[in-house]
């Protein structure tokens, strides 16, 4: 009846992986754009949670999608949190210039 | 099905455009505005897969919260973001070979045929809908056998807002507050003093 099978969504779900992991080497200097790639890693991993729900009627995946996007929430607003301190003591949000803890 | 397979095309084509774009956009600020887009387009994703309820909440809580937080910040840091752009065509090359290599490996992963023989669960080739709404299956199922977990994702988020509270609140010099405290404990004998002036010549106070 559906074309549309499990292989396709986990395709989708590998290839937004492969882009989020690919931003974070790209944009190696703008934190900003690492944390939004972290973003999209966790939407990959939320598209594959509910994709193997959906397809095996069981809905334990579904929860933890869910459980996926509030550690994504949090995980967020603390990174902004960092990078406004950060920002605020050194004045750029280059990643290379964090390296204040070398000892 | 014409509709559903179209629908999922379009979609996940949408996702995968706008994925690209977050990645590769000059402007922070655009790249956020595709951020939003690609969780839009997601959320039909997950409409099609029969999950309507995380659906909504994507839509609600990436892009109702976590987006316009990212927007917020993009906007309120005074960034010189042409500089932080620099080496990006340098690790291009490099990125681009990490990424073929772990995609390869992916998909070496998902179409073994080992996944399904070691499985106990067997996968149906087509989404299965429930018969009741989906926001009352996951209610039932979440207040239920996952409830620990439901506290422990309410803990995370209270420690999440008071850490980001305490890391960015902070203390001005030179703001002139009123302290209430202070007000109250004043007392006659240590708020007025008594002097006396003599004539013609005055005090300094």
């Amino acid at each position: 009846m559906f074309s549309v099978s499990l292989e396709h969504f986990l395709f989708l779900g590998a290839i937004l992986f492969t882009i989020g992991i690919l931003g974070i080497f790209l944009n190696k200097k703008n934190v900003i754009i690492i944390l939004m790639s972290i973003e999209l890693i966790l939407l990959a991993v939320n598209i594959n949670f509910i994709a193997f729900s959906s397809f095996s009627g069981d809905l334990s995946g579904q929860i933890f999608a869910m459980l996926t996007l509030t550690v994504a929430a949090a995980e967020a607003a603390i990174g902004l949190a960092i990078l406004v301190v950060f920002f605020r003591n050194l004045g750029s949000i280059s990643v290379e210039k964090i390296n204040s803890l070398k000892g | 099905m014409f509709l559903y397979n179209f629908s999922f095309y379009l979609f996940s084509g949408v996702v995968v455009f706008s994925a690209l774009m977050v990645v590769s956009a000059k402007n922070p600020v655009h790249s956020v505005l595709f951020l939003i887009l690609s969780f839009v387009s997601a959320s039909g994703l997950f409409i099609l897969l029969g999950a309507e309820f995380l659906a909504m909440i994507l839509v609600i809580v990436y892009v109702g919260a976590v987006a316009v937080l990212f927007l917020f910040v993009v906007m309120m840091l005074d960034i010189n973001f042409v500089k932080l752009r620099e080496g990006f065509l340098q690790y291009l090359p490099f990125g681009a070979l990490l990424g073929i290599v772990l995609f390869s490996e992916l998909l070496m992963l998902f179409f073994t045929d080992k996944l399904s023989e070691m499985s106990s669960i067997e996968f149906s080739t087509y989404p299965i809908f429930s018969e009741t709404e989906n926001t009352k299956d996951l209610g039932s199922v979440l207040y239920t056998d996952y409830f620990y977990l439901f506290q422990l994702s309410g803990i995370i988020l209270l420690v999440a807002m008071i850490g980001s509270i305490v890391l960015t609140l902070r203390e001005r010099s030179g703001v002139k507050k009123q302290k209430i405290s202070d007000q109250i404990n004043v007392s006659a004998h240590n708020s007025i003093e008594k002097k006396k002036v003599k004539l013609g010549e005055g005090i300094n106070v």
